[in-house]
């Protein structure tokens, strides 16, 4: 059930106890207690909600920074990665393969914003030793889901 | 001028679907829970296989019986799948749709006054295409009592020395019934005993909801009296595609390859090439679809319950098939009013033959979101027939 429930609200997490037990084919305390557990576990870390910015009045901008860094005695990925994503406005910080070291996403409500966090906090950390910052122009999809996409049902209403 | 028309064509009723979708496509706002095919669009890696088989111009005939890779590709999936051997070469050919395998499997078998057993409700097209082939359409009249099952006492009963084929539908559209193991090796008992050769269509196998499907082929003795008919559209959503394939024995196949040969040539090219990629890495696809339908499953039977209206619990395609006598209608009318008072369109059990008359045919080849629009309006709809 487990797989099944995570594939589930992965999608929409709005999906209440007692439609996700029928979905599922399932008791609903049983539903309850697993989806308890997964948060418990967490497995299941927060609820989002996909909002498609540009469409609103509120302006955001996002940057991609690839970070080169140099690791230091006792001080590992892990550390530098927390030093990083404790800000607030970064969004994503992963290690990764290939020629850098962390990918980190940033959302500022200006260019500027993200220039200056890039200069003046970023870059100065000691073992940053380059960075890398490309913005983010146009958003197609986003955690699976098309942004702009209008699904309409081109089939034939009733056939055989 | 004189009549220029076929008399045996004359004959053939329209299919009672048609006759319904004349009437919805006239509504314009209505919620349609009609549809025989999947909301699914085909999985993009398989329609990019047929881009990129138009852009490598790919664009000509194959041989009559497909591709042979696509043949081989057919042959290690039933085997992966059901366990049967079928050579590539000999035993398969590759057909627009399973439909067409369907009618040139009838036109391959029929003499004249031969009877086929036609279990019903089912889909449309058995009967009509018997019909041309010279065939005498006897029908088993399926009961709501065994699941809509064909048990072995009916299709003895409907036995007599001019039997010659019977069709098994099965998982069947309309009912969304599925036969097991055990259900089909009573009727093998019946069918070897009274020598007759099985049409099994199995569309629908890759879409069951308790355990795996199972052919009546891999029984003892019956794969050389069984033709086994599936396809790519309700598995991988493929259905404009047109493509099926059809697996028998040796000799059969190679008479349905003379009619397909002069009549159809090939099955489409492009398709072709695409269906390969849908057997080789397309199996993640069919489970993610299979998952989503059974969810639309559990939704519209718990549905109905809450409603108290009577439904069997269907495991197989994408339909219930809900029972509406209380309600003292017909299905058409109950369909009809459905349709007119509610907005929503769902196709009358009689469309699928005499036997599914007190029956509605739901599809939920839908989105939850559009189900759970349309159980709201039945709901209104039942509540305010069980006033009046």
């Amino acid at each position: 059930m487990r797989e099944q429930l995570l594939s589930l609200i992965e999608k929409n997490s709005r999906i209440g106890i007692s439609e996700l037990a029928v979905l599922l084919g399932k008791e609903e305390i049983d539903v309850e207690k697993e989806n308890k557990k997964l948060e418990e576990e967490r497995v299941i870390c927060g609820y989002h909600t996909l909002i498609d910015w540009e469409k609103t009045s509120i302006e955001k901008v996002s940057a991609i920074i690839e970070v080169r860094v140099t690791l230091q005695r006792g001080q590992g990925f892990d550390k530098i990665a927390q030093r990083i994503y404790n800000y607030p406005e970064v969004k994503s910080v992963y290690l990764i393969s290939g020629g850098f070291d962390l990918m980190v996403t940033l959302e500022e409500k200006s260019l500027k914003e993200i220039a200056a966090f890039v200069s003046d906090k970023l870059s100065t950390l000691d073992n940053v030793l380059s960075t890398g910052t490309h913005f983010v122009l146009k958003r197609y999809k986003e955690h699976g889901t098309i942004l702009d996409e209008e699904k309409e049902d081109s089939r034939e209403v009733v056939t055989p | 001028m004189r009549n220029f028309l076929s008399d045996k064509v004359t004959q053939i009723q329209p299919s009672g679907i048609r006759k319904f979708f004349d009437i919805v496509s006239e509504m314009k706002d209505a919620i349609s829970l009609g549809v025989g095919e999947p909301d699914f669009e085909t999985p993009w890696h398989i329609r990019e296989e047929g881009i990129y088989s138009f852009e490598k111009g790919r664009t000509f005939y194959t041989s009559n019986s497909g591709l042979k890779s696509l043949r081989e590709e057919i042959s290690s999936y039933i085997k992966r799948t059901q366990g049967i051997i079928y050579n590539s070469d000999k035993e398969i050919i590759v057909t627009v749709g399973g439909s067409e395998a369907i009618d040139i499997a009838l036109r391959a078998m029929i003499n004249p006054g031969d009877e086929v057993i036609i279990p019903q409700p089912s889909y449309v097209s058995y009967a009509p295409c018997s019909s041309l082939a010279g065939g005498v359409n006897v029908i088993i009249n399926l009961k709501n009592e065994h699941n809509f099952k064909l048990t072995a006492e009916e299709l003895e009963a409907a036995i007599t020395d001019k039997s010659k084929i019977l069709i098994l539908p099965y998982p069947n559209n309309p009912t969304g019934a599925i036969m097991d193991k055990n259900d089909l090796e009573k009727l093998a008992k019946v069918i070897i005993e009274n020598d007759l050769f099985i049409i099994s269509d199995e569309i629908y196998s890759e879409l069951t909801y308790k355990g795996k499907h199972f052919s009546i082929a891999t029984i003892e003795g019956m794969r050389e009296r069984t033709l086994l008919i599936n396809g790519f559209s309700k598995s991988y959503a493929m259905t404009g595609w047109r493509l099926g394939y059809a697996c028998g024995p040796e000799n059969l196949i190679k008479q349905m390859t003379k009619i397909h040969q002069y009549a159809i040539m090939c099955a489409p090219t492009i398709s072709q090439y695409a269906a390969v990629e849908a057997l080789k890495n397309g199996d993640e696809d069919v489970a993610k679809m299979r998952e989503s339908y059974n969810q639309r499953r559990r939704f519209l039977l718990n549905s109905f319950k809450e409603m108290g209206l009577e439904c069997f619990e269907p495991f197989g395609a994408f339909y219930v098939f809900p029972c509406i006598r209380e309600f003292g209608l017909t299905s058409e009318e109950f369909a009809t009013r459905f349709l007119q008072e509610e907005k929503v369109a769902a196709v009358p059990g009689t469309a699928f033959g005499c036997s599914g008359e007190g029956f509605l045919r739901i599809s939920y080849a839908y989105s939850l979101e559009k189900l759970k629009v349309a159980m709201e309006r039945m709901k209104n709809f039942i509540e305010r027939l069980r006033k009046s």
